[in-house]
């Protein structure tokens, strides 16, 4: 299945890095869009659509956790699975972002078998 | 149910943190770099003049740092981005400021306690030897020695207590 996905990061190489594991998990991305916080990607959501969005939770102007609270008030991106990339390994950090509607939670570092293992299942809810 | 300041060991408890210190290291080079870093004997740590710092606040406060010289810190860079060595450009802070991040955030999601009560401020990545740093640590800092594809790596951890 071709996937459009929006990488949040604000490290532009590991938002390169995401996107390699996604390749090599087997993802066929058709397009990648990239944005280094929450604030760029609702802008980024306002005129492009995508099917996935990997998003870091620490990132300046505005985080992860506040991105994906504002999520669901975006027209088009509002059933877009989300799932983070982070180095916050809390479990606070973690229920408080599946409650507010990520699909899944990777912790850096990780591999592309767990980029897959946790990608590929929400793609499939999606579909 | 104890609270995460009786979690973390008294200042000379602290040496045991030394083993998952290098485990949290190594677990980020083979994951995100695909390199097995080996012990360092005998290294020359006289050009080492790229350091990336991330600060910890809350139940621990200190700085930990990853310190290597430029060729090591490109190399990284090169391996991070899947790209060839000549390839490599102004991403090197970037990718540096990156593996010290990931190595702060798998260390304190070893210790019991401390992944809740503990924050990680952005990197920081000085260029160059000379330099002083003046750090308001109260304890010796934990440190580790690497070596990463025959270069030197240093780890400090800095701790304020």
């Amino acid at each position: 299945m071709p996937i459009r996905a929006l990488i949040i990061d604000d490290s532009s190489v590991m938002r390169k890095i995401v996107e390699r594991s996604l390749r090599q998990a087997g993802i066929d991305l058709t397009q990648v869009f990239e944005a280094g916080n929450g604030a760029e990607a609702l802008a980024v959501l306002q005129d492009k659509s995508v099917d996935l969005i990997l998003c870091d939770i620490n990132m300046p102007i505005m985080d992860g956790l506040e991105f994906i609270k504002q999520l669901p008030g975006v027209a088009n991106a509002k059933d877009v699975p989300v799932v983070m990339i982070t180095t916050e390994g809390s479990e606070s950090h973690v229920v408080q972002a599946l409650s507010h509607g990520a699909r899944g939670y990777i912790r850096k570092p990780f591999t592309p078998e767990q980029v897959k293992e946790h990608v590929v299942p929400v793609l499939g809810c999606k579909s | 149910m104890k609270s995460v300041t009786e979690l973390l060991p008294a200042k000379d408890g602290r040496s045991n943190w030394v083993p998952l210190l290098e485990t949290a290291t190594r677990e980020v080079f083979e994951l995100m770099l695909s390199s097995q870093l080996s012990p360092s004997i005998n290294a020359d740590e006289s050009n080492l003049n790229v350091t990336a710092m991330v600060g910890l606040a809350g139940q621990l406060c200190g700085v930990l740092s990853v310190r290597c010289d430029d060729k090591a810190a490109r190399l990284m860079t090169s391996k991070m981005l899947g790209v060839d060595l000549d390839k490599v450009g102004p991403e090197i802070s970037d990718a540096l400021g990156e593996v010290c991040n990931m190595v702060a955030g798998n260390f304190k999601n070893k210790i019991a306690g401390l992944a809740e009560g503990c924050m990680l401020s952005p990197p920081t990545v000085i260029t160059g030897s000379d330099y002083s740093l003046h750090s308001m640590a109260d304890s010796p800092a934990l440190e580790i020695r690497l070596q990463f594809e025959t270069m030197p790596l240093v780890i400090s951890l800095l701790i304020q207590s």
